[in-house]
């Protein structure tokens, strides 16, 4: 009885449930992948998988055009986010929180509603789908990732510090280039992180706003193991593992700055 | 003195915020150049205001403030020779000490190696030079205070406004913070603007203090001339500790306060008017009763007294200690007298409470101010149809005799004594509610000021207790209000 209470008393019990849930649906998984990705199909070791990626014309482009078409998102949407960002936390707006509540209203509607939308709505316009609404949609799906780490960091930003800039003598240009986006940019990070991640390995907006016309590297590894069948199993393994490393290495790029956005996210 | 020599003239300056409220009310001030001027008063008196007005983070409503005889009124901050050190610092987090103080500098465009001579001559100025490149979140708050001082004054402004520099600091530290500054003040030869709510600290630094409340200026002077001859109660009961009393000007050097006449200094009020009377606490003598009664004034545990109370025609009166604190240095007692006034008088000799006393004042310490209101407030109402008067807000009922010359819509002057103001606890027992806006102790009684919620000014005298702040109903006997012509009040 009291060990049984010892058990269910103790804090770190509660902690089981999810351990578990990370066993099975976590590290099993890329445990998994990485098992797969170096061996054949009748499980013996091989780096055939790789090799196989990087003499695959196709393929390469597909990677390189993904992480084109992720940069050009990440970048149209921190234009487009960043003023929206600093409007929203400097403006002497009457209800700030409710325009942050606005941009952010997108992300309750599952992003495939959405996509699905934009097509009808293309459709409707007769605009023809393709690179163009793929990024469209891209931007529009992941817009609110860029704004809201970029409004929190600048709203956090104590006023005083513009203040003291002006004082010290700087114009409208320089209070904004020496203070305020030096001050930002764990925002600005964070929103790169969590909108370029995501593009790179999205396969569902492509698929729905080109009619599967352009290929993206997520529908590539999406492909090699829904319709490849067991024998492609491991060849998708790979190219996961490959898409695991670039994603991994942007998280690393700007490692001073990662704690900072951490807190932001 | 030549207009020249002033490096900033504020003149009726006035501002409101976009809420209505008026925080700085028809504010003038000259400040010379290479002065120490504090901006004194409590949170909420307007002084950080005035001071965002002088650096251009807030443009005045009403009147101009000139620079060296420059109107800078409208001028942005960036454009002002002027320098802010921040209450919070205000560093920024993501430069180095040395770019912190550098960053006017780089602004300027100046050449690397004058930037790098001056900044370095700023942070030996104030004792921070092995710091130049540590970052700034790494620094204690004294630390820090010193870098937000050197990215100032590198720059070389015409004034320095420093706002609360040293209030987020611990005393020890603030003490030796303010000598430093006054040294740093002597060295530069730059302006010093200083806002701070600690008298002691105004008392200390500044060449002149200007005392502010309520968004006016209550008074401009020498550190000795507010603390010495303060001239309202207001100044008296924040600088310094004091006892205020009610009192009467019998005819010029003789004023009679707590039911005793006393010789005094002060002229020019008249004869037979009411006045406060201002007492500073340490310049009460006082004495043990008993010894006196031996027929000396001496004895084995106050052996100096003989020496140390005045000889001489003076007032004295008595009183029994009520209280006894020691303060470090000396003993603060209370010492309640027989007609039931109270007195604060401090001493580097104890008596312990029960001790019968005897005290007396030299006429010269007693500091004699005209009486701001006297015994009523005087208020504005309108007689109505219903044989009521409204006025603060509210319709009162009021006694048939005083309403009996006038007839509805007659618009008349209002008088309630501040004896029959009556404070309930619950606000809504009252027929106007309001917050106890500023308490002052008159000896034997508390006089209140009480902001009604529609922001009229009600004065009370009472004995009851209360807080700074507190919500309270306010209601006023029908038998109590007078009423007056307004016509009368103009002659």
């Amino acid at each position: 009885m009291n060990k049984l209470k010892y058990i269910f008393g103790s804090r770190r019990t509660w902690a089981w449930p999810y351990v578990l849930f990370l066993v099975l649906f976590v590290l099993l998984p890329l445990l998994l992948i990485f098992v797969y990705a170096f061996t054949t199909p009748s499980g013996e070791f091989t780096l055939k998988n790789f090799v196989q990626f990087f003499h695959t014309s196709e393929a390469v482009n597909t990677f390189i055009y993904s992480i084109a078409i992720a940069l050009l998102t990440t970048i149209i949407c921190l234009l487009l986010g960043y003023p929206a960002a600093y409007i929203m936390a400097t403006a002497e707006l009457k209800t700030p929180a409710v325009m942050a509540m606005l941009f952010i209203l997108p992300m309750w509607i599952n992003f495939l509603l959405r996509t699905l939308a934009t097509v009808e709505l293309f459709n409707m316009f007769g605009i023809p789908l393709g690179e163009g609404a793929l990024l469209y949609g891209m931007c529009y799906d992941f817009l609110p990732f860029m704004i809201y780490p970029i409004y929190n960091t600048l709203q956090k930003m104590d006023r005083s510090l513009i203040e003291a800039a002006r004082d010290l003598g700087a114009n409208g240009r320089e209070v904004f280039t020496k203070v305020i986006l030096p001050l930002s940019t764990p925002g600005i990070y964070s929103g790169v992180v969590m909108v370029f991640m995501p593009t790179v390995s999205t396969f569902a907006i492509s698929e729905l706003l080109t009619r599967n016309k352009i290929t993206l590297f997520g529908s590539l590894i999406q492909r090699a193991f829904g319709e490849g069948g067991l024998q492609m199993w491991n060849y998708g393994a790979a190219l996961s593992l490959i898409m695991l490393l670039i994603i991994g290495l942007t998280s690393f790029f700007g490692n001073k700055d990662e704690q900072e956005a951490q807190s932001v996210i | 003195m030549a207009r020249k020599d002033f490096i900033i003239e504020v003149n009726h300056v006035s501002k409101r915020f976009e809420d209505g409220k008026l925080v700085l009310d028809d504010v003038s001030l000259q400040v010379k150049k290479g002065e120490f001027v504090t901006i004194l008063g409590p949170s909420g008196c307007g002084k950080t205001t005035l001071l965002r007005c002088i650096a251009g983070f807030q443009v005045a409503t009403e009147g101009d403030i000139l620079l060296k005889g420059e109107d800078i009124t409208q001028t942005p901050p960036h454009k002002r020779p002027v320098n802010t050190v921040f209450q919070k610092y205000a560093l920024f987090p993501h430069l180095n000490v040395y770019d912190n103080v550098a960053f006017g500098l780089k602004l300027k465009k100046l050449d690397r190696d004058t930037i790098m001579k001056r900044v370095k001559q700023a942070l030996k100025t104030v004792g921070m030079s092995d710091y130049e490149f540590r970052d700034v979140d790494s620094l204690s708050g004294g630390q820090q205070q010193r870098v937000a001082i050197a990215r100032a004054i590198v720059n070389q402004p015409e004034v320095l406004l420093l706002d609360e520099p040293l209030a987020a600091l611990d005393l020890k530290m603030r003490k030796d913070m303010q000598l430093e500054l006054k040294e740093m003040h002597k060295k530069l030869g730059i302006t010093f603007i200083y806002v701070t709510h600690d008298q002691e600290e105004a008392l200390t630094l500044s060449d002149r203090v200007v005392v502010m409340s309520e968004g006016k200026i209550q008074q401009i002077g020498t550190p000795t001339d507010i603390y010495n001859e303060p001239q309202n109660c207001f100044v008296a009961d924040f600088i310094g500790e004091s006892n205020i009393l009610s009192g009467m000007m019998i005819r010029d050097r003789r004023v009679q306060f707590n039911d005793l006449e006393f010789d005094c200094i002060d002229e020019g009020f008249g004869e037979n008017n009411p006045v406060d009377v201002v007492i500073r606490p340490e310049d009460i003598y006082i004495w043990d009763k008993s010894l006196e009664k031996r027929g000396k004034i001496l004895g084995q545990e106050d052996d100096d007294a003989e020496d140390r109370v005045p000889k001489g025609k003076f007032t004295k009166w008595y009183g029994v200690v009520d209280s006894c604190i020691f303060k470090g240095v000396h003993y603060e007692m209370t010492v309640k007298t027989e007609n039931g006034y109270e007195f604060m008088v401090q001493d580097y000799h104890e008596f312990v409470p029960g001790t019968e006393v005897g005290m007396l004042v030299k006429p010269e310490d007693i500091q004699v101010m005209k009486k701001e209101h006297y015994i009523y407030n005087h208020l504005e109402g309108e007689v109505l149809k219903n044989g009521k008067v409204r006025f603060i807000g509210a319709d009162w009922e009021v006694s048939e005799g005083q309403l009996k010359p006038f007839s509805p819509g007659d618009k008349v002057e209002v008088l309630v004594p501040y004896r029959s103001v009556d404070l309930q606890d619950h606000e809504d027992e009252g027929v106007v509610s309001g917050e106890v806006h500023f308490i002052l102790f008159k000896g034997n009684h508390y006089h209140l000021t009480i902001r009604t919620d529609d922001d009229y000014d009600i004065y009370v005298n009472t004995n009851d207790v209360w807080d700074d702040g507190d919500r309270v109903g306010i209601d006023i006997s029908s038998k109590d209000i007078l009423l007056r012509k307004m016509e009368e009040l103009e002659n």
